[in-house]
């Protein structure tokens, strides 16, 4: 009789594997559907973004390993992440080659320089942004149309810049092809500059102009659930976001609903639902403590109605994450939990 | 006199040393104020780069020729004094040859007087050295500095304004990097630089 | 090495800072005609280029009293620089405005064409907007187009312009006394005509009736 084996193993007994290339890919699925809305609504112009920026990261990313005589880190999908994730933040008419200046920027400044994954202060994505945002201000500010006819067989003007070169006026173009009443501006910059407010409704569904992933928030939702019930996202962060700016906001409206916004359209317009959902949860440049996490969280989420309401941008969210990131390593210091049994150190 | 035997010997690595060895700015990282303020075209990083070796040559020798007559309690005041006449001749001197260019380096000349390569400099060689080695050294420190910003100024001036030493480079369809003339655009070229240099390094130690 | 007393400090510091004011002073000679010719020649060409037509230039100041006169170096009072054409005729006057932007003052030099009551031409001098949005004030050429002929009629009682240059949003300008602003960098536009205003308030009911004094000194 052959002998039982019984297996004895002490905790965790982990039962799938969650490693890092697993849950990257996993938020890369929860993506897709975000991508493919935004093409759906602006057309080819986006398809080639998301291209470009996706290229530009994974190239990047390569040459920062062949300089640092490093094995190749491609497969942990992370910049696949950080490309996608920038196209989305970006306008749809977006010149690609300054998308694929943001794209190098954001990998190059915002994550190799430190180490590359898990070292990254910042969400490199973000990085990127930023940086178009202080190197080509009018580009990044120039919006299109979404659902203009043609949309899937020619690409937007602005789109096609010759590398280095000024993207053309686009008003011209906009007249022809727009639905009627466009704008060309966001429904955040509406609201700050000429004190116009959106329907509730479109924000939700994403028929209002902005960056290409931003417009849906019922959407952007949805897809950030799919992580949360797989349990590869902290949904407290996101959460605690959305009580920061429906705090702040709400105070403010409370104390002069002419000149503020009302909470419920600071919370479904701009890239607050993108940029909560899927870069400020970004795990390496968010806190690990349950009150680190709210800490974090209520920062980001005032910070951006404080720049909304009082900076000279429209968008506040990004420089609000960023913000955030950068204070992770203190409040994970102030919030470390006590060990059991440990006494309070004495001030 | 001085106990430590002196080297007087001038070599080629004399003047080299500054250009790379311990060039001020990318082995030092001496003297960053004016590197990122004034970096912004390639006009302003040479304007600013030759002001300052003029100041360094020039206080290099002085110091050199009273260096056994400055008692060494008062030898940082009287630095300073010597290196401000020569900051103050270049403030002059510039605003005689081009208002305009006087006018983009602003408080930057006067600021020259603060500048710690030069007064490093004056410490460290030209007050333990005879004063045709002194200047040689300053000459190749003053230069290496001068490289340094055009390094920066070059860059920046071509991807923020689309020109070099203001002609225009491009077609005027260029479109400028704005980030790339203002502050943070210098931090952002810096890092670029010693960046590269490091891994020129890096490489040559492993090769 | 040297001596500790402090005779010995401080007559080497006396020495080195007496060397010093005297290498100072040599050079600051030697620099001054040339430092104040390229003040001069910098004023000139600016003013020359906004006052269109003209080929000569010359520099008054209107003092407290209004009276006006020719300046002298460290003279106080309203600046006030005439351009004259070839024939030696008054063409324009030009005087200097300023007012807070977007991110410091906005200064400029502007030039009043008596002919047409109007403002015929502006050169930003210092400006310190940001790069790519405010700076188009020097760039726009829409903008620009604002100056070609901007009234600026001094009212009936001579003390103020009959109506005030204000700058008004972008597309909406009516009246030949507005500036069409540049959008997205209204702040900077609203500074260059605030600046305008302000100083053509003050300059231009002072400087009317000054007009054949300065047409009869040209040079």
């Amino acid at each position: 009789m052959s002998k039982k084996h019984i297996v004895l193993h002490t905790a965790p007994h982990v039962k799938k594997p969650q490693d890092v290339p697993t849950i990257m890919r996993n938020v890369v699925y929860a993506l897709l559907p975000i991508v493919a809305f935004a093409v759906y609504q602006f057309g080819i112009s986006v398809l080639a973004l998301v291209i470009v920026t996706t290229l530009a990261c994974l190239g990047t990313e390569r040459f920062f390993n062949w300089m640092g005589n490093k094995p190749s880190s491609l497969s942990d999908w992370s910049s696949t992440i950080s490309g996608i994730l920038l196209a989305l933040t970006l306008p749809p008419g977006f010149p690609l080659w300054m998308a694929a200046v943001a794209g190098i920027a954001g990998i190059a400044i915002g994550k190799a320089v430190f180490g590359g994954i898990g070292y990254n202060v910042f969400n490199p994505a973000l990085v990127g942004r930023a940086f178009v945002q202080a190197a080509f201000p009018v580009a990044i500010t120039t919006w299109t149309p979404a659902f203009f006819t043609g949309r899937f067989s020619e690409f937007v003007p602005s789109s096609l810049t010759a590398p280095f070169m000024m993207p053309p006026e686009t008003a011209e173009w906009v007249k022809q092809v727009a639905v009627d009443g466009f704008t060309g501006a966001t429904p955040l910059s509406l609201h700050k500059f000429q004190h116009i407010s959106t329907a509730p409704f479109d924000l939700y569904t994403g028929m209002v102009a902005g960056s290409a992933g931003e417009t849906s928030a019922l959407l952007i939702l949805v897809c950030g659930l799919y992580l949360v019930i797989r349990k590869m996202m902290n949904w407290q962060i996101p959460a605690w976001i959305f009580v920061g700016v429906v705090a702040t906001s709400g105070v403010l409206y409370l104390i002069n609903p002419e000149k503020f916004a009302d909470p419920v359209f600071m919370l479904f317009s701009g890239g607050l639902m993108l940029g909560a959902m899927f870069m400020a949860s970004d795990m390496v440049g968010s806190p690990l403590t349950p009150k680190g996490v709210m800490i974090y969280g209520l920062l980001i989420g005032f910070l951006t109605v404080l720049i909304r309401q009082f900076g000279s941008l429209s968008e506040g969210i990004m420089y609000a994450i960023l913000l955030g990131n950068a204070m992770t390593p203190l409040i994970d210091t102030w919030t470390q939990p006590r060990l059991f049994g440990a006494r309070r150190k004495s001030a | 006199m001085s106990l430590i035997k002196q080297d007087d010997r001038i070599t080629v690595d004399t003047f080299l040393e500054g250009i790379w060895r311990e060039n001020p700015v990318f082995v030092m990282m001496l003297g960053m104020c004016p590197v990122l303020a004034v970096t912004n075209s390639a006009i302003n990083a040479l304007a600013m780069g030759l002001a300052t070796a003029f100041v360094l040559v020039a206080s290099s020798l002085l110091v050199s020729l009273f260096r056994n007559l400055i008692p060494s309690e008062v030898r940082i005041a009287t630095y300073i004094v010597i290196i401000s006449t020569f900051v103050t001749i270049v403030d002059y001197t510039m605003q005689a040859l081009s208002q305009e260019v006087y006018n983009a380096l602003g408080a930057f000349i006067q600021l020259i007087v603060v500048n710690c390569i030069i007064l490093g400099r004056a410490e460290a060689c030209a007050s333990r050295n005879k004063p045709l080695k002194s200047m040689v050294n300053a000459a190749g420190m003053g230069l290496g500095f001068t490289l340094a910003l055009l390094c920066l100024g070059v860059v920046r001036e071509i991807l923020g304004s689309g020109s070099l030493f203001g002609l225009p480079l491009f077609s005027e369809q260029f479109q400028p990097w704005v980030v790339m003339v203002l502050p943070p655009g210098g931090f952002l070229v810096l890092g670029g630089w010693l960046l590269f240099f490091e891994w020129l390094k890096t490489r040559k130690q492993y090769a | 090495m040297s001596g500790r007393n402090s005779t010995a400090m401080i007559a080497t510091l006396g020495f080195v800072t007496a060397l010093s004011g005297f290498l100072i002073v040599t050079v600051f000679q030697a620099t001054k005609p040339a430092i104040e010719e390229n003040k001069r020649l910098a004023i000139q060409k600016t003013v020359l280029e906004v006052i269109k037509g003209a080929t000569a230039d010359k520099h008054f100041i209107i003092n407290e009293k209004g009276e006006l006169l020719e300046a002298v170096p460290g003279m106080k009072g309203i600046n006030v620089y005439a351009g004259y054409d070839a024939q030696g005729k008054l063409v324009g006057v030009a005087a200097e405005g300023s007012a807070q932007g977007y991110s410091g003052s906005v200064d400029t030099i502007y030039a009043y064409t008596p002919a047409c009551e109007c403002i015929t031409g502006i050169k930003v001098i210092k400006q310190t907007e940001t790069p790519g949005l405010g700076d188009k004030v020097i760039t726009d050429k829409h903008f620009v187009a604002n100056f070609d002929k901007l009234e600026a009629k001094v009212n009936a009682a001579g003390d103020a312009l009959a109506n005030a240059i204000v700058a008004v949003k972008h597309g909406a300008k009516q009246n030949p006394w507005e500036i069409d602003a540049i959008s997205g960098a209204t702040i900077s536009s609203k500074a260059i005509a605030k600046g305008l205003n302000n100083s053509a308030q003050d300059v231009l009911p002072k400087v009317v009736p000054l007009l054949p004094q300065i047409e009869g000194a040209q040079p």
